[in-house]
């Protein structure tokens, strides 16, 4: 994405969203940075198509499709990443020949056309920020990841700020018994099956980071696989991609395995500038601390509002990591509240991140209600008023005498 | 055609009451509708075959409808109604009537049926006489209609056990069950010489024996069990079944499938230098673990390859003092925990006593006499059906053959059975029990092959449930676990294990600790459970399953066992 008057620079953007700030999407995954860019009652005024019908003098109608502008005050995004499009709907806020105010209209964004976003908000610290990383330079190709297990396999595209699966490959292999090798030809359909996918959802034509991950032999043997396919149909491209992948352990078929695999020793040697790689390693100081249970990790909303007011999440370890998402579904006032916490953990010299909630980084702070802090000191009992303490809630159920429950 | 018109050919007094209650609610026979009635009464014309004139068009229709073209309910209605009246007089059932509806698959429609209170009082009469009728003229499987378990009942012979083999990795599990079934003679010397050769090429002789368990490619060239394989042998008092685990910690999902079926375990502890240490921080402790949470009880500790420390005392002694320790403090009871001193490889105190005079300290059970020592656990013969699918496969029989150990209830030649999560019916052609001996009914705790009729290979996948139409499993995407932890729970994303199933999922919400002995809540929405603690969690899972309270379940998470416990 980048500003459509190439005079205009971050420097440039009116902190009040008063004046519009224009931008040109690119390429697909723009489309996300929009998503999380354009909220509710913001303006956005963006190219759009309608229906006009005209009634002539005679009384016959005529109807054409019209290409026109329109502003509309946003009501609700629809964001669909398989799909890289964008649906934001809303009413028309401005005159136009072609559509009276007040009128619902949904405008889909498209590629190389600009649109225009007056931020009824403003720009605050966590717009200016997602408006940053959305106008820097891509940093490459994206990674393929395949994460397999015997019969399944997920293909997922992983981008700076997206873990997209395109395509999930199921074969049902055949059990061992006795003096069979069904199973051995089962899997073999499988590879070719899941082979096929990947080469028909991926562009390998520029040279892509591939990993093949799988708990056991799967990935490797599918590499193995890969690899006597390309000489079999002598294929220089396939031999290359076959070569150049990466066998990665993961326990499981199930994409969020790929937070394993992120942190992998492999992972992390060849894509250690990547954006995603940071994220995971954040999240894995976060379970460290939270599994030593010693006060100085807190997850939920309000303990760490709490924790970040007293100033334990400042200089020296301090770290807050909040979900893009939940900035997405806020209201103002609640969103001000927390960029305000933003502000605060930046001012007292912790680091705060916003995760993207579509990667597994993000995934996994989203199970813990999307916000979490690591402190830099241990305080305990922040979340005092949520419990009641009591050991009479609840109906002790007769059970055999020294056994346990379960 | 519209659904009044139905009810008119059949009632006029039903007509006005209908015109009545339901003029706005007219419809049309939606275009699907009609396509299935047409469907419908044609099957049921042909099923019905010569008798086929005795019922007239309309009475299809009318009956097709209020069974929402469940084709054979339909016949059965039609059968016990109009062909093959049932002898006593049915003062009920008057053809205006609605017979009963399969609440199941009612929608809208069956409220609006229902409400128009012309359901004949005698409707249980009429679908208890579906399971007997649908056999004589239709074309689905035959029943011969047994009281199952008074068959059971008679045929009392040998008692039927599965054991599950675990342990850690190149404990030896594989040799221990190859050299058990070479020495009962159920696999003979000539195949094992072969399979030395076999391995020899490849330069894996030790691994010979086990490769009687390990047959699949991957698994012979790695010399790693991958999956449970399945054997079968008999003594003179039980017949058994092995199942052989797999040791490496990133196929546990498989041994968990396994135990899932087992009566009782065996646990397999390399004694060899440092491969106990090794093992108790390893798979040792989180197999048993897994199996004591799956609700086995019973464990056969088979302390192996004692023969690479010349059969030391001192050796056994410890490994048995640790063990014991560990296992009473997972939950097994002193009296049910046993322990052996074997080699796997060379036949020692398997089915016969060892003879080397190193080993002469030993004067207890052998491991065959230890497993007829063993009680199966009790059968939950009268619950509803419940089946998990081990395997889907093409059979001579049928092209869709399913495996499994039935977990509750029973089943016959001819029964329907639905299978979750995709709700289809299919029913039971013939059945094989245990070492393939074609059977008309098995029970719980067999291990069977259905071979299934009028289902769709895509509604049937390994891991599903088979269940009794009538009282079917629900599926469910979240649900409140009572569970012990065994590591670190917080809310995260965590795979739910049961049997062969397994989802993704996270924990939602830890609801509460709870006090491990009485069940009361300790401290209400803790941050963080520690593992040994008991508490109340709420699941969600990305798919819909078939799940039910009662049952165990196991929670893991980037590969280790986090917690496992009982659904509510
Ligand atoms: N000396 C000696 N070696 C044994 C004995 N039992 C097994 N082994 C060796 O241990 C190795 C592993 O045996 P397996 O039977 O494959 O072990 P496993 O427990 O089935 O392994 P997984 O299924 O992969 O977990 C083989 O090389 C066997 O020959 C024994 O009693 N004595
Ligand atoms: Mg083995």
């Amino acid at each position: 994405m980048r500003f459509t008057n190439p005079k205009h620079s971050l420097s440039t953007v009116d902190p009040s969203g008063e004046t519009s700030v224009s931008l040109l999407p690119t390429t697909p995954e723009d489309m996300w940075h929009a998503h999380n860019l354009i909220a509710e009652s913001d303006l956005l005024r963006a190219h759009a198509i309608r229906k006009v019908v005209t009634t002539t003098s005679t009384g016959s109608t005529t109807s054409e499709r019209v290409h026109t502008d329109l502003t509309i005050r946003v009501q609700s995004v629809f964001f669909d990443p398989a799909a890289s499009s964008l649906h934001v709907s809303g009413t028309v806020c401005q005159e136009n020949p072609h559509v009276s105010l007040g009128q619902h209209h949904t405008l889909d964004l498209e590629l190389n056309r600009p649109f225009q976003l007056w931020k009824r908000s403003g720009w605050d610290s966590v717009a200016l920020k997602m408006l940053e990383e959305a106008v820097a330079e891509d940093t490459g190709e994206a990674t393929c990841a395949v994460v397999m297990q015997e019969g399944l396999a997920n293909i997922c595209l992983i981008t700076d700020f997206q873990t997209v699966i395109k395509q999930r490959v199921e074969s049902n292999i055949p059990k061992k018994r006795a003096g069979g090798s069904a199973s051995q030809g089962g899997m073999t359909s499988f590879y070719e099956k899941t082979l096929a996918t990947l080469l028909r959802t991926i562009d390998f034509t520029k040279p892509r980071p591939l990993l093949l991950c799988s708990p056991g032999f799967v990935a490797q043997d599918f590499r193995g696989y890969m690899q006597s396919e390309g000489q079999k149909r002598t294929d220089k491209k396939l031999q290359r991609i076959a070569k150049d992948a990466v066998v990665v352990h993961s326990s499981t078929g199930y994409v969020h395995s790929l937070n394993e695999v992120l942190k992998s020793p492999e992972v992390q040697a060849t894509m250690r500038d990547k954006r995603f790689t940071g994220e995971t390693s954040l999240m894995d100081q976060l379970y460290e601390r939270l599994r030593k249970d010693d006060g100085r990790a807190w997850y939920g909303a309000k303990p760490v509002e709490r924790a970040v007011k007293e100033g334990a999440v400042g200089r020296g370890g301090g770290v807050l990591l909040i979900n893009n998402k939940f900035f997405r579904s806020l209201d103002i006032k609640t969103r001000k509240r927390f960029v305000a916490l933003v502000d605060k953990v930046k001012e007292d010299g912790g680091e705060a991140r916003v995760l993207s909630s579509d990667h597994e980084s993000g995934q996994r702070l989203d199970a813990l209600g999307g916000i979490a802090a690591i402190l830099t000191y241990p305080i305990f009992d922040l979340d005092e008023d949520e419990v009641e303490e009591g050991g009479n809630g609840e109906e002790g159920e007769p059970v055999e005498e020294g056994a346990m429950i379960i | 055609m519209s659904r009044h018109q139905a009810v008119r050919n059949l009632d006029y007094e039903a007509e006005l009451e209908d015109e009545y209650g339901y003029s706005d609610e007219e419809e049309e026979l939606s275009p699907e509708d009609q396509v299935r009635m047409t469907e419908g009464t044609a099957q049921v014309l042909e099923a019905l075959g010569v008798e086929a004139p005795k019922v007239t068009k309309a009475q299809i229709e009318e009956s097709l409808y209020y069974y929402f073209f469940d084709v054979d309910k339909t016949i059965a209605y039609l059968i016990s109604k109009y062909i093959d009246p049932p002898k006593k007089p049915a003062k009920a059932a008057p053809p205006k009537a609605a017979p009963k509806h399969d609440v199941a698959t009612a929608g809208k429609k069956s409220a609006n049926v229902q409400s128009n209170k012309k359901g004949p009082s005698s409707a249980d009469g009429v679908t208890n006489q579906v399971g007997q009728l649908k056999i004589d003229d239709t074309p689905l499987p035959k029943s011969r209609n047994l009281n199952v378990l008074s068959e059971f009942e008679k045929t009392k012979g040998k008692k039927t056990a599965s054991f599950v083999v675990v342990g850690h990795v190149d404990a030896g599990k594989s040799t221990m069950m190859g050299r058990l079934l070479l020495d009962l003679n159920v696999v003979d010397q000539r195949t094992v010489d072969k399979l030395r050769k076999e391995a020899e090429k490849i330069g894996k002789t030790s691994f010979a024996l086990a490769w009687v368990l390990d047959q699949r490619h991957e698994e012979r060239s790695r010399g790693v069990t991958i999956d449970i394989a399945t054997n079968r042998f008999e003594t003179d008092t039980t017949s058994f079944t092995i199942l052989d685990a797999p040791g490496h910690r990133d196929f546990i999902p498989n041994m968990i499938a396994g135990a899932s079926q087992a009566d009782f375990a065996i646990l397999v502890i390399d004694a060899s230098t440092g491969a106990f240490e090794s093992g108790l921080k390893g798979q040792t402790r989180e197999h048993s673990l897994l199996i004591r949470s799956m609700g086995v009880s019973r464990i056969i500790v088979a302390v192996n390859k004692l023969d690479t420390v010349n059969w030391s005392q001192e050796r056994f002694d410890e490994i048995r003092h640790q063990v014991a320790g560990f296992l009473t403090g997972t939950g097994f009871q002193p009296k049910n925990i046993a322990f052996v001193p074997v080699s796997g490889l060379h036949g020692d105190n398997l089915v016969r006593k060892t003879t080397d005079p190193a080993a002469s300290w030993y004067t207890g059970n052998t491991l065959v006499e230890e497993l007829e020592a063993s009680e199966p656990s009790a059968r939950a013969l009268t619950k509803p059906l419940r089946m998990t699918i081990s395997e889907v496969m093409r059979t001579p029989q049928s092209p869709i053959s399913i495996t499994g150990r039935i977990d509750a209830g029973s089943l016959q030649m001819g029964d329907a059975l639905l299978v979750q999560p995709s709700g289809e019916k299919a029913y039971v052609k013939s059945l094989q029990v245990d070492d393939g001996e074609p059977a008309d009914w098995a029970v719980a705790g067999q291990n069977v092959i259905l071979h299934l009729s009028n289902i769709d290979a895509i509604h049937v996948r390994v891991g599903d449930i088979v269940c009794d139409p009538a009282k079917p499993i629900q599926c469910v995407d979240t649900f409140t676990l009572k569970a012990l932890a065994f590591d670190i729970l917080m809310p995260m994303q965590v795979d739910v294990h049961r049997g062969r199933l397994h989802a993704a999922g996270k924990i939602e919400a830890i609801d509460a600790i709870l006090d491990k002995v009485t069940g009361k809540v300790i401290k209400k929405k803790p941050m963080i459970v520690k593992p040994g603690t008991v508490s109340r969690v709420r699941v969600t899972l990305h798919t819909k399953v078939p799940l039910e309270a009662g049952q165990r379940v196991v929670l893991r998470s980037g590969g280790q066992t986090v917690a496992a416990g009982l659904l509510e």
